[in-house]
């Protein structure tokens, strides 16, 4: 809940607005278990609250852990399904990779997540719930929205969970610690920025728009030349960072031709590129691009002045692609019911 | 002729204008018209909402582009926020559109065309501008009563068009989805495919698509998301 809506909470109960707060803290900040514990709450309103709340921490159901230490878990979903969380970690930092849909309606090809289909949103609580029953949650330092589902096609549970992140009566990270990431819905893409300081990442994976139309189906709605021109018109600036996620696929979109368009498309935005190498999925007609051509792209961007990186894959042996590890225990669970 | 005009509209450009009527033309699916005042290409969508409060949302356009007024199908999904307000426009009523936007659609030569639900609006539109030579439709619907502009798809396309539909049988419909009669054919791997539905059928007979040959570039998907 937000400040706001616990807010209501303590409206309701009969206690000051500062009760608010005091729920909030106990909730996010001193990780209470029970209303019970809530101790400078009146005993009245602690049971009271307690006979009409729960405070319902969902463990995951499964782990995973990769020999890189990567580790994966699968968490439950209110309607059914399953959403995975990635706990990543590395030298300086560990990042979690949140899920914010069961499922996804976006339809990119090179997706697993989207082979499942749209099957539901996710609250607020059940994205902070990913972070809140992770084993490794106080190592955490980084957070990204890149699980499953599109974080700007459940706009409303992404900025509460972002502010119940953020705040300081919630649990205080830093919105510069925070990455969303989108297809580009630009809607709702201008209202995050214009309500967040979080940093925000947009898939692209090619600047044509014919080519992308077919790896990524929103461009019919949305395209990308849109997209750039509303992060043009959008104020970025101080620590906040744009990136743009690019998967190369061999062949595909990691030609000289993709490199200069892309340079130039990107021109005049202050933004960073993130090559990433492409997890292969079942059935898929795409493949994964070689290292060098990825090296000689990187160094195409680089000379055009464009920051660029070529992020590690991490977790392959345990199907850290998004979806796959979800979509594998439906599928599990599908075939024990035929069964 | 299909070739009109093309022109790109964000939500945020709306203009009014009046309802021509508003029916439930199978359980659950309503027809809406309203007068066109913009050229399209058959294939494209409108925005459209009932006043600036509600988000607008992508509706494919049905009607073809030389006909005086625009329909749009839609789905009545009673928690959600825009169709309850639809459903209940009555002839007259305000209505909010975007002029017609989006680069879904065909040109002359072979191509299959593949729809579910209201995702036929855009064939219906082709079709009622003049584009069925050589195309080849999969409509499907879970009943016989959804399986919107049946007669004008068979009155265009006679034995390329294939109605599918999963809960209930007919005479000359496939008992089936969309995915199991493509799993079942053999399909041209030159054509053009374009798909449009909810994303699952989208993805799936996209995935069909592929799996037996189709290179992914001929396969183009209108997701209703």
């Amino acid at each position: 809940m937000t400040i706001a809506q616990l807010g209501k909470v303590a409206e309701a109960e009969g206690i000051p607005a500062y009760g608010a707060r005091q729920i909030g803290d106990w909730l996010y900040r001193k990780n209470a278990g029970t209303f019970a514990a809530m101790s400078n709450l009146p005993k009245a309103v602690r049971e009271s609250l307690a006979a009409r709340y729960a405070i319902d921490l969902q463990p995951p159901v499964k782990a995973t852990a990769s020999a890189d230490g990567t580790r994966k878990y699968l968490f439950g979903a209110e309607k059914g399904g399953f959403v995975e969380a990635a706990w990543i970690p590395e030298a300086r930092r560990s990042t979690l990779c949140l899920s914010v849909q069961v499922g996804c309606k976006m339809g990119c090809l090179f997706c697993m997540t989207g082979k499942q289909g749209f099957q539901g949103q996710l609250s607020s609580g059940e994205i902070l719930n990913q972070y809140q029953s992770l084993p490794e949650r106080d190592t955490v330092t980084n957070i990204v929205y890149m699980g499953m589902g599109e974080p700007l096609d459940n706009l409303a549970n992404v900025l509460d969970s972002l502010e119940i992140l953020c705040a300081d009566y919630g649990f205080g990270l830093s919105p510069t610690r925070i990455t969303v990431s989108t297809v580009g819905l630009v809607p709702a893409m201008r209202t995050f920025l214009e309500r967040t300081r979080c940093h925000l990442a947009v898939s692209l994976h090619t600047p044509f728009e014919e080519e992308r139309r077919r790896l990524m189906p929103v461009e019919n709605v949305y395209p990308l030349k849109e997209v750039l021109a509303e992060l043009r018109r959008s104020a970025i600036h101080g620590q906040r960072r744009v990136s743009f996620e690019y998967i190369l696929f061999d062949r595909l979109n990691d030609t000289p031709r993709h490199a200069r368009e892309l340079s130039r498309i990107l021109n005049g935005i202050r933004c960073r590129v993130n090559l990433i190498a492409f997890h292969p999925i079942p059935g898929t007609p795409l493949a994964p691009s070689p290292r060098e051509a990825m090296v000689q792209f990187e160094a195409h961007l680089r000379e055009h002045g464009i920051m660029t990186t070529i992020r590690h894959s991490r977790g392959q042996d345990i199907s850290a692609a998004c979806g796959m590890l979800s979509t594998r225990e439906l599928v599990r669970m599908k075939e024990e019911g035929d069964r | 002729m299909y070739i009109g005009r093309v022109q790109v509209a964000g939500p945020e450009k709306l203009t009014e204008t009046r309802v021509i009527a508003n029916h439930e033309i199978a359980p659950g699916i309503f027809m809406l018209s309203f007068p066109r005042e913009f050229d399209f290409i058959p294939g494209q969508s409108v925005w459209l909402t009932v006043d600036a409060a509600v988000p607008p949302r992508l509706y494919s356009i049905a009607s073809g582009s030389g006909d005086p007024r625009v329909e749009i199908l839609y789905d009545l999904v009673p928690e959600g926020l825009l169709t309850p307000r639809l459903a209940g426009l009555r002839q007259g009523q305000t209505l909010m559109v975007s002029s017609a936007f989006g680069p879904f659609r065909d040109e002359e030569g072979p191509s299959c065309w593949v729809a579910a639900g209201t995702g036929a609006a855009p064939f219906a539109s082709m079709v009622r501008s003049g584009l069925s030579r050589e195309k080849t439709l999969i409509h499907g619907s879970r009943t016989i009563a959804g399986l919107l502009n049946r007669r004008l798809f068979a009155d265009a396309l006679g034995e390329r068009y294939t109605a599918c539909c999963s809960r209930e049988a007919a005479a000359g419909v496939f008992h089936g989805r969309p995915t199991e009669w493509l799993t079942l054919q053999r399909l041209p791997l030159a054509s053009r495919y374009l798909l449009c539905g909810g994303s699952r059928m989208v993805v799936d007979c996209r995935d069909i698509i592929i799996a037996k040959g189709v290179p992914f570039e001929n396969v183009i998907g209108e997701i209703y998301f």
